[in-house]
């Protein structure tokens, strides 16, 4: 997985009781998906049935039918789409941008504001919610998507990510050959740092992405008619409607979270691989 | 992504960067502050001038659509004398610790034993635990709420089958609080293995055969190899996780689906954040409400301290 990691070498074999405990671990973390789709597609005498029914029923459906008449989960689904494609492209771009210029760039203030961006992780920005609020009643956005991409295009974590990136994998010598070839370092970025490092580009995205869509607290403030909501503020307009049917809320959130699943299916070895390299490392 | 190398500590700066300010057009002297300025743009709208405004704002009695009275720090005289400040302060505690607790020692074990070199399927145990993290939390409510209901939960069919009588989780103070920690812990243990994973594979194989050579047993290694090389990494989770748990609002908020906004009748699962959200959105007292986030901060800041001494004392003991 990773090219850091020691080579592996024999230290013991691997007991039964290991692969008891990692394989409880799979279940408990698949196992609430297995049931969100198993509610999702029966009807609510089954859901209502003690015991209740295990494998998939039938209902998918008319489920499905039942959430679009009652909120507009399908634009829901392209808003939370379009939402956390531009903030995962936004945040992949400019973090390789700002990342770029303060690993290969001299500029006067360069150390002082990089020790800025770093200082402002420290800021619980979430905390002062209402002022947000506030700021978005003034520039008129309340309602809006912008009120939910312009403010996530910010992150001080992916500079600090793309900087230490760009620094390990860009050499010196090759921004220079290329700036004495007469690039501009608009074109030394776009044509040759970025081609580079679009893998980590890639995983930040996607970690924007997901955390995008995941969202809840922001878009539950800002947005207030059903035609801007994103897919997870419908899954609670969903429970709003008919808090008395289960199979209800559980099709809507399972129409959010299918997107995701497939996605991880496709990608998520590269989120593993992004958390082990270098999400963290103390 | 293979091949991804990352350390924090910066490259040497003592050599000049390739592209230096000489022989180059104005244009090309600004390009680097116009690459660095949007962050810098968004965070100061949508960062720190909030942030600072919240100080002010709740120096205020400020309806949105009425007036703004100066009133000094009534709001704060108010929120100290407010019961309903102090239980959520309360819940918000004890949800913390019932879900910090377990989650950071089932990450502890479950990195423990994916850190084994042998291990089959290794991938897809790492992809496995990290699927929750994908799940949004509204939806980990809904489909958690669902097992843990009172008469159609499978939880409590479950215990049924044993003779435990059904367990209303949401009604009760204890149970409310372990069932949103349970959703807490589901979605974020398999993250924070992850991490603890990252910082293990740091550690030399050799140190782990030495050890077994010498005798140790896999407890004895667990206790003398894995915990003291995760300290740096486990006070990091655990004020994330602090400042996480400050900031839990879908779940309380999801799950009492009679009293969203206090989270049931008696208040008994309403977290800080939902009730800053209760009384500057259900309430429309914007002052008020900036005076709870203002309390968050100062929590946050005395975690933030109080990690950074003990921080210090763990490196001083080594």
């Amino acid at each position: 997985m990773t090219t850091t990691a020691p080579r592996r070498r024999r230290h013991g074999r691997v007991r039964w009781w290991t692969y008891l405990l990692l394989v409880a671990a799979a279940v408990v973390c698949l196992f609430p998906l297995y049931w969100m789709f198993v509610v999702a597609t029966t009807d609510t005498a089954t859901a209502t049935r003690m015991p209740p029914a295990v494998v998939p029923g039938g209902n998918f459906l008319h489920l499905v039918g039942l959430v679009l008449e009652t909120v507009p989960f399908l634009g829901a689904l392209l808003n939370s789409l379009f939402v956390a494609t531009a903030i995962g492209v936004g945040q992949a771009v400019l973090c390789a941008l700002a990342g770029f210029a303060f690993a290969k760039l001299d500029f006067r203030g360069r150390g002082t504001l990089f020790l800025v961006v770093l200082l402002t992780m420290t800021v619980p920005t979430q905390l002062s919610v209402i002022p947000q609020y506030m700021i978005m009643s003034w520039l008129g956005w309340v309602d809006t998507l912008q009120a939910l991409v312009v403010p996530g295009l910010a992150s001080a974590f992916g500079i600090f990510w793309m900087r230490q990136h760009i620094t390990a994998t860009i050499s010196d010598e090759l921004v220079q050959a290329a700036t004495i070839d007469g690039a501009g370092t608009w074109q030394v970025f776009w044509r040759i740092v970025f081609p580079i490092v679009r893998p980590a580009a890639f995983v930040l995205g996607l970690f924007g992405f997901v955390t995008a869509w995941n969202d809840f607290l922001w878009p539950f403030i800002v947005l207030k008619t059903p035609e801007r909501y994103t897919a997870q503020i419908a899954i609670k307009a969903l429970q709003n409607s008919y808090d008395v049917d289960l199979g209800l809320a559980m099709s809507g959130s399972f129409l959010a979270t299918a997107p995701l699943v497939v996605l991880f299916v496709l990608v998520g070895r590269r989120m593993v691989a992004g958390v082990l390299d270098g999400a963290f490392k103390g | 992504m293979s091949g991804v190398t990352l350390t924090l500590v910066p490259a040497p700066s003592t050599a000049p960067p390739p592209v230096t300010r000489t022989a180059r057009g104005l244009g090309e002297r600004l390009a680097p502050y116009a690459y660095i300025a949007p962050f810098f743009v968004l965070f100061a709208v949508f960062g720190l001038f909030p942030f600072a405004f919240t100080f002010y704002v709740a120096l205020f009695d400020w309806n949105p659509i009425g007036d703004q009275v100066f009133i000094g720090v009534d709001n704060f005289t108010r929120m100290f004398g407010d019961p309903r400040f102090w239980n959520a302060a309360g819940n918000t505690v004890s949800i913390w610790f019932l879900s910090t607790v377990p989650q950071l020692l089932l990450a502890l074990l479950l990195a423990h034993v994916l850190n084994h070199a042998r291990l089959r399927f290794a991938l897809f145990f790492r992809m496995s635990v990290l699927v929750p993290y994908v799940t949004s939390v509204a939806a980990t409510a809904i489909v958690f709420a669902q097992l843990f209901d009172r008469d159609y939960g499978l939880l409590n069919w479950v215990l049924g089958l044993v003779g435990v009588e059904p367990v209303d989780f949401v009604q009760s103070t204890v149970g409310s609080h372990v069932l949103i920690a349970t959703m807490v812990v589901w979605r974020w243990f398999g993250y924070t293995t992850l991490l603890y994973l990252a910082s293990l594979q740091a550690v030399p194989r050799a140190v782990y055969e030495a050890a077994a050579i010498d005798g140790a047993g896999s407890w004895q290694r667990f206790r003398h190899i894995t915990i003291p090389s995760l300290r740096p990494v486990i006070i990091f989770t655990v004020v994330t996780s602090t400042i996480g748990g400050l900031q839990i609002f879908t779940e309380p908020l999801l799950i009492a689906t009679g009293a969203p906004l206090t989270c049931g009748a008696v208040r008994q699962c309403q977290t800080l954040t939902l009730f800053l959200y209760e009384q500057g959105f259900g309430e429309f007292e914007f002052g008020y409400g900036a005076a709870v986030g203002v309390a968050l901060f100062v929590v946050v800041v005395v975690i933030a301290a109080v990690n950074y001494l003990l921080a210090g004392r763990i490196r001083a003991d080594r």
